[in-house]
C-alpha cells in the first residue's frame, strides 16, 4: 500500500484560544515495502500525520490516500482501512486490558475477522505472540498486568500484528526499553517486514535507530516536511539537523570530528559502514606514509 | 470537546475581571445570587441584567461563550418553565385557559418568564466566575473563604486539596483517555454505533486500561508528595499569595450599588404582577 500525503493542514480546537495549528501543508509519499523512519521533535506534528494514517483524526485540509482507501472522500470504510493498517501507540502496554493476554490479543481479530472461527483465532494468536517473542502457553492464560515491562509490550504489540497488517505504524516503538530490548524489537520488526507486512513506518527520537533501520526517512518541523530522503543523505546534512535542534547519530557524530581533523569518509552512517570506512582509511593512511 | 463540558471552561485572556481576587469573585457571585433573588420586578432583573453585561464586557469573553454554559442547563430550564406555566395557580379573573385540572393564568406566565429569566441570569453570572479564573486560584480563593471552618475542625485545606488535585487530573485523565480511545479504535473498537449493551460493553476496553492508569499515577503523586516531605497544611506557605486590590474594591463598590438599586426599584416600583393591574 503505498502512501501520499499532499498539503495535509490540521488544527486542534479550531476557533478558540486554544487552537494550535498541529499540522501546515505535509506532502509525503511513502512507498510500499519501505522501512519508513520518522524524525521530529515533540509538538512537530508527527504523531498528529500518523493519526491521519489511521483515520484516527479526520481529514480537514488536504489530500490523503492510504492503498485504495481515499481519506478526503467521506464514504471511506474506516474500518476496512484500520484492518489494514495496524498502529502501535507510544507506550502500547498501556492499553491492554482484557483478564487474560490471550483475550487481549484476540480483541482485534473479533472486532476485523468477525466471521473468522475459535480455533483459527487461537492460531492467529499463537502465531502473532510467538512473532513478538512470547510462549503462548505460558502466557495465555495470565493477566496481562501480571507481566513485565518488556512483556507487556510485547503483548501489546502482539494485539496490534495479529490482524496481520500490510502497513505497521509505531510510535517510538523502543522508547523506555534497555539497549537489549531495543535491538529485539528492531529484529522483530525486520523479522516481519516483508513478509505479510509490507510496509513499516517509525518513529524515533533515535537516531541510531534511524540510521541503522530505515530505507527511508523524513524530518518534521513545526507542522512541515523539511526533509524526506534516505538516511544516508539526511544525516549528511547534520548541520541543518542540528540547526533544527534534533539530534544526529553517532556514527554522524564521529564522522563530524574525522572530518574537522580532514578526513572526508563517504559513509551512509551505519555503524558497520563507518567502522569499515575508518579502516580503510586507516589503512590508506598507513600505506600512504609507507610504513 | 468533552474538557468544555467540565470544569475546562475558562478562557485565558487577560481582562480587569480575570485580574480580580478569586475569593472577591467568590463572594461576589454570592452577593450577585442574592441580588437575582431580591429581585421582585421586571425593573430590578433589568438592573441585573445590566449588571451582568458590564461585567461580562469587562471580562473580555465573548458573549457567545458565555452563553454556551446557558445550552447545557436549557432542558432544565425550559422543563421548570412548562411546569410552572400550568401548574402556577394565578387569579381566578386572569385565567387565559382551562382543561380539567390544568390552568393557564397571566399570573403563570409571567411567573415563568420571571422564573426562567431569574434562571438564565444565575448561570450567566457563575459562568463568569468559571471563565474569568483558573481552576486553582479558583480552589484557592474557596479554601480562603473556608479558611473559619478550621474553628470546628472541618479539614479545609485537605478539602482544597482533593479538589485542586481532581480538577488537576482531569486534563490528564482526558488526554489519557483519548489516547486508550485512538488505540482502541485503531484495534478495531467501534464506540459509535450497536445497542446501549454493545455500546457499554464497548467501553470496558477504555475504562480498564483509564483506571489502571489512574491508580498508577496516584501512587506516584503519592510518593512524590511523600518525597517532597508534604505534611499537610501545617506551617505551609503559599507561592501565590492572594491579594485584594483597588478592582476588587470598584466589584464591591458596583455590587452594593446593584444591591442597592434592586431594593429600591421593589420598593417604588412594585411587585412583579403590578403591570396586570395596568392593562387588565
Amino acid at each position: 500500500m503505498r502512501i501520499v500525503a499532499k498539503g495535509l493542514t490540521y488544527t486542534y480546537n479550531p476557533r478558540s484560544p486554544f487552537a494550535v495549528q498541529a499540522l501546515k501543508g505535509v506532502d509525503i509519499t511513502i512507498e510500499e515495502g519501505e522501512f519508513f523512519g520518522i524524525i521530529g521533535h515533540t509538538g512537530s506534528g508527527k504523531s498528529t500525520f500518523l493519526q491521519h494514517l489511521n483515520a484516527l483524526v479526520r481529514l480537514t485540509g488536504g489530500y490523503l490516500k492510504v492503498g485504495e482507501y481515499d481519506l478526503s472522500s467521506k464514504k471511506c470504510d474506516v474500518l476496512g482501512l484500520r484492518a489494514k493498517v495496524g498502529m502501535v501507540f507510544q507506550y502500547p502496554e498501556y492499553q491492554l486490558f482484557a483478564e487474560t493476554v490471550e483475550k487481549d490479543v484476540m480483541f482485534g481479530l473479533k472486532n476485523f475477522c468477525r466471521d473468522m472461527g475459535e480455533e483459527e483465532m487461537r492460531s492467529a494468536v499463537r502465531e502473532a505472540l510467538e512473532t513478538v517473542g512470547l510462549d503462548y502457553e505460558e502466557v495465555r492464560d495470565r493477566s496481562p498486568f501480571e507481566l513485565s515491562g518488556g512483556q507487556k509490550r510485547r503483548a501489546a504489540i502482539a494485539g496490534v500484528i495479529v490482524t496481520k497488517p500490510e502497513v505497521l505504524i509505531l510510535d517510538e516503538p523502543a522508547a523506555g526499553l534497555d539497549p537489549l530490548g531495543k535491538k529485539e524489537i528492531m529484529q522483530l520488526l525486520h523479522g516481519i517486514h516483508g513478509g505479510w507486512c509490507k510496509t513499516v513506518v517509525i518513529v524515533s527520537h533515535d537516531m541510531d535507530e534511524i540510521a541503522e533501520n530505515c530505507t527511508r526517512a523524513a524530518v518534521f518541523s513545526e507542522g512541515k516536511v523539511v526533509m524526506e530522503d534516505t538516511p544516508a543523505a539526511i544525516f549528511a546534512r547534520s548541520d541543518e539537523l542540528l540547526l533544527l535542534g534534533l539530534d544526529i547519530p553517532v556514527t554522524a557524530k564521529c564522522a563530524r570530528i574525522l572530518k574537522e581533523r580532514g578526513i572526508a569518509l563517504d559513509t551512509d552512517f551505519t555503524s558497520d559502514d563507518l567502522i569499515r570506512k575508518v579502516l580503510a582509511a586507516y589503512a590508506a593512511r598507513k600505506e600512504g606514509r609507507g610504513c | 470537546m468533552l474538557n468544555d463540558v467540565i470544569f475546562g471552561q475558562y478562557y485565558p485572556v487577560r481582562s480587569f475581571v480575570h485580574n480580580m481576587d478569586p475569593r472577591a469573585k467568590i463572594l461576589f457571585v454570592i452577593a450577585y445570587i442574592v441580588a437575582i433573588f431580591l429581585a421582585d420586578n421586571f425593573y430590578a432583573l433589568a438592573a441585573v441584567t445590566l449588571f451582568l453585561i458590564v461585567a461580562v464586557l469587562a471580562s473580555r469573553v465573548p458573549f457567545g461563550r458565555v452563553l454556551r454554559s446557558v445550552k447545557m442547563i436549557l432542558f432544565l430550564i425550559i422543563f421548570t418553565a412548562i411546569l410552572n406555566l400550568f401548574f402556577y395557580a394565578g387569579n381566578e379573573l386572569h385565567v387565559i385557559w382551562q382543561w380539567k385540572f390544568i390552568t393557564l393564568s397571566w399570573e403563570a406566565v409571567i411567573n415563568t418568564v420571571f422564573l426562567a429569566f431569574r434562571l438564565f441570569l444565575l448561570v450567566m453570572g457563575t459562568s463568569v466566575l468559571t471563565l474569568t479564573t483558573a481552576p486553582v486560584p479558583l480552589t484557592d480563593g474557596i479554601e480562603s473563604l473556608l479558611t473559619p471552618l478550621k474553628w470546628i475542625k472541618f479539614p479545609v485545606h485537605e478539602l482544597a486539596l482533593i479538589m485542586s488535585i481532581a480538577l488537576r487530573f482531569i486534563p490528564t485523565l482526558m488526554d489519557e483517555t483519548n489516547r486508550i480511545v485512538a488505540a482502541q479504535k485503531a484495534r478495531g473498537a467501534n464506540f459509535e454505533t450497536g445497542g446501549l449493551i454493545k455500546r457499554a460493553k464497548a467501553v470496558v476496553p477504555v475504562l480498564i486500561p483509564l483506571l489502571v492508569s489512574a491508580f498508577r499515577r496516584a501512587e506516584d503523586l503519592g510518593d512524590a508528595m511523600d518525597a517532597r516531605c508534604y505534611s499537610g497544611a501545617k506551617g505551609r506557605t503559599k507561592y501565590k499569595k492572594l491579594v485584594f486590590t483597588w478592582r476588587d474594591l470598584v466589584g464591591a463598590l458596583l455590587l452594593a450599588a446593584l444591591i442597592a438599586g434592586v431594593v429600591l426599584l421593589n420598593v417604588y416600583l412594585g411587585g412583579k404582577f403590578a403591570i396586570l393591574d395596568a392593562f387588565l
